[in-house]
């Protein structure tokens, strides 16, 4: 091989590079900042959100949809949970009548996972984080 | 509806009962699920209308109507008139009533400034174009309801609406709502996004919760009301029956659902 250490050279400067996000996070520790999510004060809300912890962590997008829709296009205001429990249907009221802190609690899965919902351009933020 | 009353009674006890028990209700509370608290009895009906009384109107009931208007719903206030949003505004008569604008006109009527808002037509031209279905007639009560969710802001609606009714967000909105002062905002009502369209919306999310359009509960002089049209004794088939009363365009066959007594 012509010219081996430049090549091998160039190889490594080139893996170096293309690696670069994956060490330069692993060195900074910036990989560990996994989402801390402030959860709403159990005294004054309870520990129950409106289904599972674990439905709501993967699916709650689904459940502000079919909350939009029954709302806005069927005119149907109160969610009736399986457990019995009577909600009404609203993402600025109910929902953020609890998690009043959305750069604590949304914002952190949402940037995390660099997803950007645009929820915020209209609906209002408590007033804890506007 | 009467299930959930009885819930709220019977909460209303327990919480009554736990009240004597001092400490005990806060640890009480601190298990209640944050259920939501029952609702007053939604107004409902089949056809809502709405009658404005021009010989009753008064101009404190512009100033009024119109701030509660904008102030529940959000809407931006934008100084160039080409950026205007208004969900209810002020015209003169000859502009609000072009087909009743006779030679000589009284001058009572012809200096008068009209209130104008959604006509909530019962034949709207502005829903028959939406092609993405943001905007219709709800089946149950009439009232055009519009879905900013779906809105792409191609602006038909605007084009097809022969009131004027319909207002585009040229711009982001948010900070033309009282000055872009957060605090004087209201939390309960969104805000719009720069590219949809808005207008009057009859306060169906009032009606939900058992309240009269924020303009009818402004308006002092009694000057509005609003009720069922198919309901021969609510208050506007009165209204109706003994007084004469105009529409804005009615040859062009929309039926708008806004009636002036004059």
């Amino acid at each position: 091989m012509f010219d081996a250490p430049k090549v091998i050279l160039g190889l490594i400067i080139f893996v170096g590079l293309a690696t670069f996000p994956l060490w330069y996070n692993g060195a900074s520790g910036q990989a560990g900042n996994l989402p801390d999510l402030v959860y709403p004060d159990p005294a004054a809300h309870g520990t129950q959100c409106i289904l599972d912890k674990e439905y709501m962590k993967a699916s709650h997008m689904d459940l502000l949809n079919q909350w939009r829709d029954d709302v806005v296009r069927r005119g149907d205001r109160v969610y009736e949970a399986p457990d019995g429990r009577k909600f009404v249907m609203s993402l600025q009221n109910t929902c953020m009548g609890c998690h009043t802190e959305k750069a604590r609690f949304c914002d952190q899965c949402h940037n995390y996972l660099s997803v950007k919902p645009y929820c915020w351009e209209c609906h209002i933020e408590p007033k804890g984080s506007f | 509806m009467s299930c959930e009353r009885r819930d709220f009674l019977k909460l209303a006890g327990i919480s009554t009962l736990l009240g004597l028990a001092g400490r005990g209700t806060l640890d009480a509370l601190a298990q209640q699920v944050p259920e939501v608290a029952p609702r007053e009895r939604p107004l409902t009906a089949k056809r809502w209308a709405i009658t404005i009384d021009l010989r009753k109107w008064t101009p404190q009931d512009s100033e009024a109507c119109i701030r509660a208007c904008h102030d529940e719903h959000n809407v931006p206030h934008f100084d160039n008139p080409k950026d205007e949003v208004k969900w209810m505004w002020m015209e003169d008569f000859e502009h609000s009533f072009p087909s009743q604008e006779n030679l000589y006109l009284s001058e009572e009527y012809h200096n008068r400034q009209v209130p104008l808002l959604c006509n909530h037509c019962d034949n709207p031209p502005c829903t028959r174009v939406c092609p993405t279905q943001a905007t219709w007639k709800r089946e149950q009560d009439g009232i055009v309801m519009m879905d900013w969710h779906r809105c792409i802001g191609c602006r038909y609606c605007i084009a097809a609406c022969p009131y004027g009714s319909r207002s585009f967000n040229w711009r982001d909105p948010r900070p033309h709502i009282h000055g872009g002062d957060p605090e004087r905002l209201n939390r309960a009502f969104p805000t719009r996004q720069r590219g949809v369209v808005e207008k009057c919306t009859f306060c169906e999310e009032r009606l939900a919760e058992g309240k009269p359009p924020a303009c009818v509960e402004a308006c002092r002089s009694g000057a509005m009301a609003f009720g069922d049209l198919e309901d021969p004794h609510s208050q506007v088939r009165h209204l109706l029956q003994e007084n004469f009363s105009i529409r804005r365009k009615p040859g062009l066959g929309t039926q708008p659902e806004v009636y002036y007594l004059v």
